[in-house]
C-alpha cells in the first residue's frame, strides 16, 4: 500500500529505484503477514484450545461412557450407544426437545411482535422518545440474571403478585410456577418481557426506511395498513430477519430461569426442562459426561440446521434494498 | 413520517389527539414492563407478613431489615460473593478488551495469509452456543487441575483472554473498519510498523468499541450463571449469581425478604451502568445486533 501512495512524499519510492521499492514492499508485507499472525495469536489459542479441541474431544466423548470419575485412559467406546439411548431409551429427553421447541416458537415470535409494535409506537419523533426506549430496554440488561428469575417465580407463585392482579377482577389464580402447564409460559412471558433488546435493533432499522416511499405510497392512496403492509414490512425485513436468527438461537439456550424456577431439575414433572437443563443435569448432577456430549453435538448440528434453514428461506422474504439477495 | 408531513399540512386536532392515544398506549406498557422491578424493590423493604398480605407495590412497614437479614444468611457473608463477582467481571473485561482488539486488528487491518479463512471462522463461532462446549471444556480445565484447584476462577478467566467471544471480535472489526485508512497508511509513510501503527493509530482510535465491549462484558458476566455455576464448587468462591441459587434451596418463607433484598442488590450494579451509560448500551446493540 505504501508503494501505491507514497509517490512524492518519499524518495524512496520514486522511479528511479523500482528494484528497491519491490525488495522492500516484500519485506514490508512479510512483516505485515507475520504481525497479523503475532496480533491474532491469543484468539488462535483460544480458538484451538477452548474452542476447537473441546469440540472434538467432545465429539470422541459422544461415542464413550465417560464419566468424570473414572480416568480419561480407561474410557471405554460404547459405538452409537448414547445416541440410541437419546432417541429410543430416554423420554425425558424427547421431553426436552418439545419443551424447548414449544418455548422457542412461542416466546420468539410473540417477543419480536412485541419488540416491532412497540418500536412502530415509538418511532413518531417526539420528545420522550429516548425515555421510552431505555425504559423499555431496562429488561433485556436484567432479565437473564438469577435474581430476575427468582423475582418471576416469585410473583407467579400462588400468592404472588400476578394473582393479587386477578384477584381485582375476582379471578382466583393458579399457582402458575409449579402447575406443569403453565410452569413454562411464565417462563415464555420472562423471555417475551425482554423485547427491548430487539425493539432497539427494530428501531434503528425503521429510521433507514426512506420518507419518499411512505409519501408515495400515500399519494397512490395507500392507508396506514397498506403502508405498513407493503413499505414497512419488505423494508425492515432484513432487520426481521436478523432478530429472528439471533432471537431462535438464543431462545434454544434458555438455561438459567428454567434452573431458578425449577431448583435445577427441570419440574415441575420436566415441563421447564429446556435442552440445556437436560444437558446440564446429564452431565453434572447424572455425571454422565460421554452422554450429555452426545447431547451437545445433536443440539450443535440441529442449531447449524436451523440457521441453514434461516437462510435458505431468507431468500425469498427478505427484501434488500439495494438489489442483492 | 407520513405523520410528520401530514401535520405540516393541517396541524389538527386529529394529529395531537393520536399523539396522545399513543403516549397513552406507551405508558400502560412501560407500566406493565416496570412492574416486576418496583415490585421487586418494593417487596424486598417488606416484613414477612407483608409479603403475604400486603399486595400494594409499597410496604406499610418500611423494613429495611431485609437486607442485613440477606446479607448475613449465609455462612459467608453476601459481601464476599460481591467481591468474588466484581473480580471476575472486572478481569473479564480487561480480557475480553485487550484479547479481542488484538484480534480485530489483524482482522480488520493486517494482511496476512489465510485472513479469510480465519476471519470466516470467527463469524462462524458467533452463533456457537456455549453450551455445547461446556463438557469437554470442564473436562480439560479439570485435567489441567484448575477446576476447583488453588485459584478457582481461571477455567472462566482464560476463554475471556484468548477472545473466545466472538460478538466483540466482530463489533471491534466493524468499528475499525471505519476509522480512515489514511491514517495507516500515513503513520506506514513515516515508517510506523503494523505494531506501531496499532499503538498510536488504532489503540486511540478504538476507545469507543472497547468503552462498549467494557460495558457489555461487564454486565453479561456479573449476570452469567451457567459457567459459573459449572466451574464454582465451593461456598467461598461463589459469585452472587451462585449464591443467591442457595436461597432457593432454603424454600422457607421466611427467607422471601432478604432473597429479594440480595436479588435487589444483585441487580444494581447493572442498573447503576445502566443509567451512566444507556445512551451508548443503545448505540452499542444498534452497530452490532449485540444482545443485552
Amino acid at each position: 500500500m505504501a508503494l501505491t501512495t507514497a509517490p512524492g512524499r518519499t524518495g524512496r519510492t520514486g522511479s528511479a529505484r523500482p528494484h528497491a521499492n519491490r525488495r522492500r514492499g516484500g519485506r514490508d508485507r512479510h512483516a505485515e503477514g507475520l504481525a497479523g499472525y503475532v496480533f491474532l495469536s491469543p484468539w488462535l489459542i483460544g480458538l484451538m484450545g477452548v474452542t476447537a479441541i473441546p469440540m472434538l474431544l467432545s465429539l470422541w466423548l459422544s461415542f464413550t461412557n465417560y464419566d468424570i470419575l473414572t480416568p480419561l485412559s480407561e474410557v471405554q467406546w460404547v459405538g452409537l450407544a448414547n445416541y440410541e439411548r437419546m432417541f429410543t431409551a430416554d423420554p425425558s429427553y424427547w421431553h426436552a426437545v418439545r419443551v424447548t421447541l414449544t418455548f422457542a416458537l412461542v416466546a420468539v415470535p410473540l417477543k419480536l411482535a412485541a419488540a416491532l409494535g412497540v418500536a412502530l409506537l415509538l418511532n413518531k419523533a417526539w420528545r420522550g422518545v429516548g425515555l421510552f426506549r431505555a425504559l423499555f430496554y431496562l429488561p433485556s440488561l436484567l432479565g437473564g440474571s438469577v435474581a430476575l428469575a427468582i423475582v418471576w417465580v416469585n410473583m407467579f407463585n400462588r400468592d404472588g403478585a400476578f394473582n393479587s392482579f386477578l384477584a381485582l377482577f375476582g379471578i382466583e389464580g393458579l399457582p402458575w410456577v409449579s402447575d406443569p402447564d403453565w410452569a413454562l409460559q411464565t417462563l415464555m412471558v420472562l423471555a417475551i418481557w425482554q423485547f427491548g433488546a430487539p425493539m432497539v435493533i427494530f428501531l434503528a432499522g425503521l429510521k433507514q426506511v426512506p420518507t419518499e416511499l411512505y409519501e408515495a405510497a400515500s399519494v397512490d392512496g395507500a392507508g396506514r395498513f397498506r403502508q405498513f403492509w407493503h413499505v414497512t414490512l419488505p423494508m425492515l425485513s432484513p432487520v426481521i430477519f436478523f432478530n429472528l436468527v439471533l432471537e431462535t438461537i438464543n431462545g434454544f439456550q434458555g438455561f438459567t430461569a428454567a434452573f431458578v424456577l425449577s431448583n435445577g431439575t427441570g419440574g415441575p414433572v420436566d415441563s421447564t426442562l429446556m435442552y440445556t437443563l437436560k444437558l446440564y443435569i446429564s452431565g453434572f448432577t447424572d455425571l454422565e459426561m460421554g452422554y450429555a456430549s452426545a447431547m451437545a453435538w445433536v443440539f450443535l448440528i440441529a442449531i447449524g440446521l436451523i440457521t441453514v434453514v434461516f437462510f435458505s428461506t431468507g431468500r425469498f422474504w427478505v427484501h434488500y434494498s439495494d438489489g442483492e439477495k | 413520517m407520513v405523520a410528520v408531513t401530514s401535520t405540516a399540512r393541517r396541524p389538527g386536532r386529529r394529529q395531537g389527539g393520536r399523539q396522545a392515544v399513543r403516549l397513552l398506549i406507551l405508558i400502560v406498557i412501560v407500566a406493565v414492563v416496570l412492574y416486576p422491578l418496583l415490585w421487586m424493590v418494593g417487596t424486598s423493604v417488606k416484613s414477612q407478613e407483608e409479603i403475604v398480605n400486603n399486595i400494594g407495590l409499597l410496604p406499610e412497614a418500611f423494613t429495611p431489615g431485609n437486607y442485613t437479614a440477606g446479607w448475613g444468611n449465609f455462612d459467608l457473608s453476601f459481601g464476599t460473593f460481591f467481591l468474588n463477582s466484581a473480580m471476575v467481571s472486572l478481569l473479564t473485561v480487561v480480557g475480553n478488551a485487550a484479547s479481542c482488539l488484538l484480534a480485530a486488528y489483524a482482522l480488520a487491518r493486517l494482511r496476512f495469509r489465510l485472513r479469510g479463512v480465519w476471519f470466516a471462522v470467527m463469524i462462524g463461532t458467533l452463533l456457537l452456543p456455549g453450551h455445547v462446549l461446556i463438557v469437554p471444556q470442564y473436562i480439560l480445565f479439570r485435567s489441567l487441575g484448575l477446576v476447583g484447584g488453588e485459584w478457582p476462577y481461571l477455567p472462566l478467566l482464560i476463554p475471556q483472554f484468548l477472545a473466545t467471544e466472538a460478538f466483540f471480535v466482530f463489533l471491534m472489526v466493524q468499528f475499525m473498519r471505519g476509522i480512515p485508512r489514511e491514517l495507516d497508511e500515513a503513520a506506514k509513510i513515516d515508517g510506523a510498523s503494523p505494531y506501531g501503527i496499532f499503538r498510536h493509530v488504532i489503540l486511540p482510535l478504538s476507545r469507543p468499541a472497547l468503552v462498549t465491549t467494557a460495558i457489555f462484558s461487564f454486565i453479561w458476566t456479573w449476570n452469567d450463571f451457567f459457567r459459573q455455576l459449572v466451574f464454582l464448587s465451593s461456598l467461598d468462591d461463589y459469585t452472587v449469581p451462585v449464591a443467591l441459587t442457595l436461597f432457593i434451596d432454603s424454600t422457607s418463607q421466611s427467607a422471601v425478604g432478604p432473597m429479594f433484598a440480595m436479588s435487589v442488590l444483585s441487580l444494581l450494579p447493572v442498573f447503576l451502568f445502566f443509567l451512566a451509560f444507556q445512551r451508548m448500551l443503545v448505540e452499542g446493540i444498534n452497530t452490532s445486533g449485540l444482545k443485552g
